[in-house]
């Protein structure tokens, strides 16, 4: 193998190989969205979006509920989660150049490592225990437990893409350091923190396993916080693992449903941070 | 703002006619920001109580030890034994790293190495999106596509092939270890790509260049010079591969075929930790049984927690060494 001829070969071999990886990477990708788009499309329907779920064999029926509850939750999640996401990444910008700063974000990226699963048992016992019924509020507050540390880590990232000479400008004008803080530096990130926002509602939309014991399900429309409610995820997987070939449908009609909203969001996150509203 | 320019001739001057005043807001803010971050410490100590809380029962009614070497599953019986459900998360888990942590390596050294830079942008977007992908659509997409064909090509495949190791015998199921693993590959696949990126961009580019500049094939300056170089922070992807695939819920319950025994087969149904908290929580009977469940939880907390440390500190001294040699 040491021969120049042997060498190159080796070379083109490995190049051959990487390039092989990225195609056998894209498969899955690639067959994911055919397939929902091949077995979903057909399945769609406005009853989709505006139907209560029917009984196995009855025609029509669609899954209007479980689209308004995972906007409920969603939106819940949001009210709890961004305040504190956002300040938390506002903290790690401002003050986290020191120990107390490494250990909040040392526990905020540990705690974006937790399981899904595990943080459901967490607002099961934070919420559905004292409460002595499954919620709308313990489901968002699981997905609120989710976004916080992964909204926090982004926002300290676009807020630290601010120039300091913005910083100090403000600064030479006497504006105060919080009104700086506020109106210059958080303002000149927004375009970054949207994007960061969007990723987190998409990925909060997509979660399953940490509402499967806190908001339960729901047959009916709700959109009461303190009621059990039905979510498109949650749905999605009662119908795939049932028996049905007709709830299978309705599966990958509501799985492209979701597919499509979480593509958008990532789509207009990707376009928004390259768009000058980012900081920087 | 720079407290050493007031020390000067006119400070004492200066200080008469603009007294010195605390702002307001200032002080304020900076209490609300100390508030912020100390809310995640509070939340991390809130998550640790409410998981402690909800598997207490367990431990009162069962040793620990009793509860991780126990193979029988009967909730009815009150009998839990969670080995079949560690050793499911640990063999799809394994899975799952020997077929992403290459694939992943391979991808990343091929966009940042090999790649004509116009196909970046064309071929991160897509990992991006893999990423995205609910784990609910995986489920779906693995039970209705991978498994049937597992069933009717790769598993009849493996035990023809490689039919005399006891990992491949057994009928094709389709539904199991290795459907569980391989769903997991994929997942973790865009964490174990996306992080190694991370780290081969942070190579100088002078050892690169080194290496090339003494005749070295591109291929050999990625093995000699490039690889050593990001080796932890690629052990670093590794683990939080593992870490997301430890704690993967629904995809690997779609998949897994929900059978809390344990099998030398890959073609066998088994089950995984996540998979039997997700099935039975809500279910639980009794106060044991939903501890039990949490106590599940809890063990798998601490092993990512464990993980997630080690990793991050990994891919942390490759980044931050990487910025030093480069300053």
């Amino acid at each position: 193998m040491s021969s120049y001829f042997g060498r190159r070969l080796m070379n083109l071999l490995m190049t051959g190989l990487c390039a092989g990886a990225v195609v056998l990477a894209l498969v899955p990708l690639v067959s994911v969205f055919w397939l929902l788009f091949a077995k979903g499309f057909s399945a769609l329907s406005w009853s989709l979006f505006t139907s209560l779920p029917t009984p196995v064999g009855e025609a029509g029926g669609g899954v209007g509920n479980a689209i308004l509850g995972t906007l409920l939750l969603v939106g819940l999640a949001c009210l709890l989660g961004l305040p504190i996401g956002i300040g938390t990444g506002l903290f790690l910008a401002e003050r986290g150049d020191g120990p107390a700063g490494d250990t909040v974000r040392f526990v905020t990226e540990v705690l974006s490592g937790v399981p899904s699963i595990v943080i459901g048992i967490v607002a099961y016992g934070l919420v559905v225990v004292p409460m002595h019924r499954f919620s709308a509020i313990a489901g968002a507050v699981a997905l609120a437990l989710l976004m916080v540390p992964t909204l926090a880590r982004a926002a300290e990232e676009m807020i630290r893409l601010v120039p300091s000479s913005l910083r100090e400008a403000s600064l030479a004008l006497g504006i105060p350091q919080w009104k700086t803080s506020i109106r210059v530096v958080l303002r000149t990130a927004l375009g970054g923190i949207v994007t960061a926002i969007l990723l987190a509602v998409s990925r909060a939309a997509g979660e399953t396993a940490p509402l499967l014991f806190t908001s339960l399900n729901n047959q009916y429309w709700n959109t009461r916080i303190d009621q059990p409610t039905a979510s498109l995820t949650v749905q999605i997987f009662n119908y795939a693992i049932s028996p049905y070939e007709d709830w299978h449908q309705k599966a990958w009609a509501s799985a492209l449903v979701l597919l499509l909203f979480v593509s958008l969001m990532n789509l207009t996150s990707r376009f928004l941070a390259r768009s000058p509203l980012r900081g920087a | 703002m720079l407290p050493e320019a007031k020390i000067g001739i006119g400070q004492q001057q200066a200080e008469r006619r603009v007294p010195r005043t605390v702002n307001v807001g200032d002080a304020g803010y900076n209490a609300l920001l100390w508030c912020f971050g100390g809310s995640i410490l509070l939340i991390a100590g809130v998550l640790v109580y409410a998981l402690w809380g909800t598997s207490r029962p367990a431990f009162r009614a069962a040793s620990v030890l009793s509860f991780i070497t126990g193979s029988n599953w009967d909730p009815v019986q009150e009998s839990f034994g969670a080995l079949p459900f560690i050793y499911g998360t640990l063999v799809t888990s394994a899975i799952a790293l020997l077929v992403a942590v290459p694939i992943g390596i391979a991808f990343a050294i091929f966009l940042v190495e090999m790649a004509p830079s116009g196909l970046r942008p064309i071929v991160s977007f897509p990992l991006e999106l893999l990423a995205a992908i609910p784990s609910v659509v995986y489920g779906l997409w693995g039970l209705f596509v991978m498994v049937p064909w597992l069933r009717e090509f790769l598993e009849p495949a493996l035990a023809g092939t490689l039919g005399f190791l006891p990992l491949f015998r057994g009928p094709p199921l389709g539904l199991g270890y290795l459907a569980g693993g391989l769903i997991l590959a994929v997942m973790i696949l865009p964490t174990v790509a996306s992080i190694s990126i991370e780290v081969l961009r942070t190579v100088p580019s002078t050892l690169r260049e080194a290496a090339l500049a003494l005749g070295a094939t591109r291929w050999e300056a990625i093995r000699l010079a490039i690889l050593p170089y990001g080796r932890a922070g690629m052990l670093g992807a590794g683990l939080l591969g593992l870490g997301r695939a430890l704690g993967e819920t629904m995809a690997v319950t779609m998949v897994i075929g929900n059978s809390p025994e344990i099998h030398a087969s890959l073609f066998a149904a088994g089950y995984s930790l996540p998979a039997v908290i997700a099935n039975e929580f809500a279910e639980a009977t009794g106060t044991v049984h939903t501890g039990v469940l949490a106590a599940l939880a809890l063990i798998l907390f601490g092993i990512t927690f464990l993980l997630n440390s080690v990793a991050r500190l990994l891919v942390r001294a490759v980044t931050r060494g990487s910025v030093k040699a480069a300053a």
